[in-house]
């Protein structure tokens, strides 16, 4: 056991340091998130400078613990996150990587890296969330077209995305983990309706997408038609296993400044906010191992991260939810004053046990899957 | 970055394991707990000679000259075979107390105002003149208590560690007891583990098993006092809820002193007291975050 990188690993971080030391300061100032066109601008000019500093593919083609130094060196650099290019960079380019055509490869993964599309994410529909084998959303061929009528929601970036990772049930007799094919739709397509919806934050962070007999290639189909839940199954790994690296950092960080924080306003001289605070940092300190741990993993088998990435988000996604409560103690009244910068945090953080599968659908994954209990009620 | 046991480190640690089911599996466990107080001298000596005491001796002072890494490892396995006598006590003497290495003396140690298993040990470390016994809790481990002001320091970091090691096995092992009831026992026409309910208190008792052992493996590598701090804190938390929600796991059976899951309860107990309040790991974390250097 070793948790050392090699010279050549340090050789990166050392000159990312350094790049990111010299271009962070000539960013232009961050958009209001109510800015959508705003948004995108500033996340795609982020993009490009890491396209053209070299930077851009570290999500697809770097070792496991490249992209971990990539992701711990941007964030306690404060550079800009992911954002409005999530879904292409994390979820959409590495399932057309791993299961496109060299055609499809060539027309999608280059603008997604230079930063000139954005894509979103078109699973969940508004009766099948985490049981998205219950999509209903319709797509039959009509000569080298397939038509879909129905409808997707909590489509992050729908409103700025110029693609949307869709699945369709193409075979409504099959059983319903088959008869389901994953289709690259342009968004700006006749009979594709954005309908924003804003969440508890009071932000409009994603959005209804409404499908009225849309026309899309045949062309567009990534994989076989019907094998559409394999295909899925390689997105979801993906996701659940490095989404959250650069975030674990941010904790840290907030963490440290609570504690100057209480030390300014006084809180600080009550042990059990001592205490609570103490055991955050034992909490997150752990979080950060975790995930140098699944990092390893995937590194020592290769391929996409494995079901470590549920054990990580359940304990996550209540830790992070915790950590703001923690900081609405030591803010005291001021922690009800939305224009404090950790009460936003608090609001946004509530979703991190909701989104991409609720604790409860991690926990049955990780009973079953890990655990090995009987599927069931 | 290669944070996972080599093939060495798990071949150590499967070795331990087969060992310890060897000379402890259940029977010898619950003649242990039918006769309180007594330690198996010649398991003691079988465990030096494999090597447990003087895992971390150098060679040159015949010892077999490994790292805290390997030494975790080990402390896990015994902590899931539920092993009784002051393991890390001798651990710690082996090449400063005559015969601790080799098992033939048992070395006791004061920590966190208690000394375990004082009326079978050779060796007490540490000022345990006037210890009062208690009835402990835990039938396997005897108790004295040390009434000295002295003694509330924080213990030695690696008996920390080593004590966060044991507790990781036990949590290991209670997580699994309970995922193999709820895989066989019946009620309702299924296992119970096919409710949700159920289920959940499994999933529970897995992330908190791994969140422990990261933290712990972690602490082992880099022997900083923090980690080890913060790996005491979570190791504590997973043996002691792991093994409640087995208890539940099992319902009316978890409630009987034929079930093992008591035993781990109390053990962990015992455990999280060995090494002084809780408290004072987390006031050693918090103090961390007002550091400039992090």
């Amino acid at each position: 056991m070793d948790l050392s990188c090699t010279p050549e690993e340090e050789e990166f971080r050392a000159r990312l340091r350094e790049w990111l030391a010299e271009v962070l300061p000539t960013l232009p100032p961050k958009p209001s998130p109510d800015d959508w066109p705003g948004r995108r601008a500033y996340d795609l000019g982020w993009q490009r400078m890491l396209y053209d500093a070299g930077y851009a593919d570290v999500h697809w083609d770097a070792s496991p613990t490249v992209r971990l130094i990539f992701l711990e060196e941007a964030e306690k650099a404060g550079a800009p996150y992911v954002g409005a290019n999530f879904v292409g960079l994390l979820h959409a380019g590495p399932t057309i990587a791993a299961e496109g055509t060299p055609g499809q490869r060539e027309r999608w993964l280059p603008p997604i890296l230079r930063g000139d599309e954005v894509w979103c994410q078109g699973f969940s529909e508004p009766d099948a969330g985490s049981d998205l084998a219950a999509l209903r959303t319709r797509a039959w061929r009509d000569g080298d077209d397939y038509v879909v009528s129905g409808s997707k929601i909590w489509t992050s970036h729908a409103e700025v995305a110029d693609w949307c990772e869709l699945l369709v049930r193409t075979d409504p007799g099959a059983p319903k983990h088959r008869g389901i094919t994953w289709l690259a739709m342009p968004m700006d397509a006749p009979g594709v309706t954005v309908r924003s919806l804003r969440t508890l934050a009071g932000s409009e962070e994603f959005a209804e997408v409404f499908l009225d007999e849309v026309r899309v290639p045949v062309a567009n189909r990534i994989g076989a038609e019907n094998d559409g839940w394999r295909v899925t199954m390689v997105t979801l790994s993906f996701e659940r296993g490095t989404a959250f690296v650069g975030e674990v950092v941010a904790c840290r960080r907030v963490l440290g400044e609570l504690a100057r924080q209480a030390l300014a306003n006084g809180r600080w001289d009550d042990p059990s906010l001592r205490r609570r605070l103490g055991q955050l940092n034992a909490e997150f300190r752990a979080l950060w191992r975790l995930t140098q741990w699944n990092v390893s993993e995937a590194e020592r088998k290769g391929g996409a991260p494995g079901v470590g990435g549920s054990v990580f988000k359940l304990r996550y996604s209540h830790a992070r939810q915790e950590l703001y409560d923690a900081a609405a103690e030591v803010l005291g009244p001021e922690s009800l004053d939305l224009g404090r910068p950790w009460v936003l945090d608090r609001l946004s953080s509530l979703s991190y046990t909701i989104a991409a599968g609720t604790s409860q659908i991690q926990r049955n994954i990780v009973a079953e899957r890990i655990l090995g209990l009987p599927k069931g009620r | 970055m290669r944070f996972q046991p080599t093939d060495d480190q798990r071949a150590l640690r499967a070795g331990v394991r087969g060992l310890l089911q060897r000379r402890f599996g259940r029977g010898a466990l619950r003649a242990a707990v039918d006769r309180p107080g007594a330690l198996d001298r010649g398991l003691w000596r079988e465990l030096g000679e494999a090597g447990f005491f003087a895992l971390r001796l150098p060679e040159a002072d015949g010892g077999v000259g490994l790292g805290l890494p390997e030494a975790v490892l080990a402390f896990e396995e015994a902590g899931r075979a539920l092993l009784p006598g002051p393991l890390v006590a001798t651990h710690l003497a082996a090449g400063q107390v005559p015969g601790a290495a080799s098992g033939q003396t048992v070395v006791t140690a004061v920590y966190g105002g208690l000394v375990e298993w004082l009326g079978e040990a050779d060796v007490v470390r540490g000022d345990a003149t006037g210890a009062l016994p208690l009835t402990s809790v835990d039938p396997m481990t005897p108790l004295h208590r040390v009434v000295r002001a002295a003694e509330d320091r924080l213990p030695d970091p690696v008996a920390v560690l080593l004590t966060a090691a044991e507790q990781l096995g036990g949590a290991a092992r209670t997580c699994e007891l309970a995922a193999e009831h709820a895989r066989v026992r019946e009620q309702f026409g299924q296992p119970i583990g096919a409710f949700q309910a159920v289920k959940h208190l499994c999933a529970e008792s897995l992330v908190r098993v791994e969140t422990a052992r990261v933290a712990v493996y972690a602490a082992a590598i880099t022997a900083d006092p923090l980690d080890i701090a913060a790996a005491r804190l979570l190791a504590d938390e997973a043996a002691v809820r792991c093994a409640r929600d087995c208890l539940q796991v099992h319902g009316g059976m978890g409630f009987t002193w034929e079930a093992e899951v008591h035993l781990y309860l109390k053990r962990a107990w015992v455990r999280a007291q060995r090494m002084g309040s809780s408290a004072e790991s987390e006031e050693k974390l918090a103090g961390e975050l007002l550091s400039e250097v992090r």
